[in-house]
């Protein structure tokens, strides 16, 4: 037990009862419950001092302009990037990694270059992938996972050569936990010259991840899942490859000066944000972050390990269950998936929740993952800070009635 | 009843035990029916005389409500004429509108399993997303009448 169970009351939502029970939230991996403090937040923002930004020669627009690059400065702190002008708000992780994809990939690969994905991506970070592959000539390469469900490195260190130019990994598999070791695969990457994309939208919410001692050439992750707002996220770059990338949208705030033929770009990171950025959004990200800070990253992901660890003990115990993951929590985050014998596990989340749990099932948009655990779906458990015992308890408890409903055992 | 109650009585009945599951010899309709959501699938065969289904075969895979429906679905069409069995379709798609009550208007003097077990799945338009399941041999049985009508 690691002592967060008093944040329960900062959650209005956990408050809720389901259908005469209380609600037990278990998929934050998909997205995150938000504090009285970040709704607040932005509540107060749209009040006081809501105006649209960097246009405006007025005070509230002058003040919204403010708060909205403070959230810019908020975020870079947060993973330790050196300068706020490395971190582009995006619409979300997504959106992120279609920006690299087409903005970097785009412009930079050739007809025989390989991007190197691995086999747990989620569709976010292989999609865009494919497209750019399409449009450029470039193959798609995957680093497959172990029997135990860890990146095969030596497998990637072979697939390593000179026509590889990106080397796309996720920080934590939204459907299996598995978190592996960015700073090494980095390394290697660098060595034969490859852009390293890392798709933090699992990772950021729940560890410390500093950019400095990662490695990655980006990293990008999304507020929702980190007990921020929908709609907005961050793309965090090196420097020179935030200069070598194209914008992918173009618009208003982006531009340097409009010709009736031809534009030029603004300066980084605005080059990025074309349009109205998601003003409130950032202040709410922001506000989640001081939250986020003052819980402790340490202390979160000590708090997930715990509760991770307690759970797959126990659902070790309920027959006929399998867990789809690492068997420990080391190199493992709080991301559980599961089948229950032959009950799909649709019918499994619709038993789950008449007992107030709240899981999500289906392929989690890793489909290729799914083929190559040769299920058409599972069950997902993931949990936060706000998490406790008791709703593993209770998530045990509910499949103990689905088992017999289903005369499972 | 509660949904727990229904899975109990009626929809693991009709998953366990599906009824009309066997592919037919010959077929004058076949279709194809596929959730990609959750990769339910179901396939749908008729036989027809004089404007009446004769057999009907729905083989397929995936969780219990899309399976069950599509058990349930054999028994309320078999022996129908084709424009019952489009006035069913029309009603069971109505009575999983969330928006919409309906009546289900079923033969009275055979309601007996068609229309509780039709009824049973009414329990899960809570869920919009297994909505899609339920209506899935519905759908991919409409085609199957589409086929018909086409050649």
């Amino acid at each position: 037990m690691t002592g967060l169970e008093h944040l329960r009351a900062d959650f209005p939502v956990l408050r809720r009862e389901i259908g005469g029970k209380p609600v037990h939230f278990l998929d934050s991996a998909a997205s995150s419950q938000k504090p009285v403090s970040v709704l607040e937040a932005m509540d107060e923002f749209y009040r006081c001092c809501y105006a649209n930004v960097h246009r405006g020669a007025y005070t509230l627009s002058v003040e919204s302009t403010d708060r909205y690059e403070a959230a810019r400065t908020r975020v870079a702190s947060f993973i330790n990037a050196p300068d706020p002008d490395q971190v582009v708000f995006v619409r979300g992780a997504t959106s992120a990694l279609n920006l690299i994809a087409h903005g970097w990939g785009g412009t930079h690969l050739r007809a025989g270059d390989r991007i190197l994905l691995t086999e747990m991506e989620h569709h976010a970070n292989l999609v865009p992938w494919q497209m750019v592959a399409a449009r450029t000539g470039a193959r798609l390469d995957f680093i497959p996972l172990t029997p135990e469900y860890r990146l095969d490195l030596e497998v990637f260190e072979d697939k390593l050569d000179d026509d590889v130019a990106v080397v796309g990994v996720t920080g934590m598999s939204n459907v299996l936990g598995t978190i592996p070791p960015i700073p090494r695969i980095a390394e290697a990457a660098k060595g034969v010259g490859a852009l390293v994309v890392v798709d933090g939208a699992q990772l950021v919410p729940h560890q410390p991840v500093d950019v400095q001692s990662l490695g990655a050439d980006f990293l990008v992750f999304s507020a929702h899942k980190m007990l921020g707002p929908t709609g907005i996220g961050a793309l965090w770059g090196r420097p020179e490859r935030l200069e070598e990338m194209e914008p992918y949208e173009g618009g208003g705030e982006m531009i340097a000066d409009v010709q009736l033929h031809s534009s030029t770009w603004a300066a980084i990171p605005h080059r990025f944000e074309a349009g109205t950025p998601p003003i409130v959004e950032a202040v709410g990200f922001a506000a989640a972050i001081d939250y986020l800070e003052k819980v402790g990253m340490d202390q979160i992901a000590a708090h997930d390990a715990d509760l991770t660890g307690y759970a797959l003990d126990r659902l070790a115990q309920v027959p006929q269950l399998s867990v789809y993951g690492p068997a420990g929590v080391e190199g493992r985050g709080g991301v559980i998936s599961f089948t229950l014998a032959d009950v799909h596990p649709h019918d499994l989340a619709t038993i789950l929740d008449q007992h107030g749990v709240s899981v999500r099932a289906g392929h989690h948009c890793a489909k290729p993952l799914m083929r190559h655990l040769c299920v058409p779906a599972t069950a997902r458990a993931s949990f936060y800070l706000y998490n406790t015992r008791a709703d593993v308890d209770a998530l045990v408890a509910a499949l103990g009635t689905a088992s017999d409903l289903f005369g499972v055992g | 009843m509660s949904l727990e109650e229904l899975y109990r009585e009626v929809i693991l009945d009709h998953y366990r035990n599906p009824r009309h599951r066997k592919p037919l010899d010959r077929a004058d309709a076949h279709a194809e029916g596929v959730n990609p959501l959750c990769g339910d699938e179901v396939t749908v065969e008729l036989t027809v005389a004089d404007g009446t289904i004769t057999d009907v075969a729905a083989i397929g895979q995936g969780c219990s409500i899309s399976q069950s429906s599509a058990s349930m679905m054999t028994d309320a069409v078999l022996g129908k004429r084709i424009e019952e069995v489009r006035e069913l379709i029309h009603r069971f798609k109505a009575m999983m509108d969330i928006d919409r009550e309906v009546d289900l208007g079923l033969d009275p003097e055979r309601p007996g399993a068609v229309l509780g077990d039709l009824e049973a799945l009414q329990g899960v338009r809570r869920y919009p997303v297994r909505i899609k399941c339920a209506n899935l041999p519905w759908t991919t049985l409409q085609e199957a009448l589409d086929q018909l009508s086409d050649s």
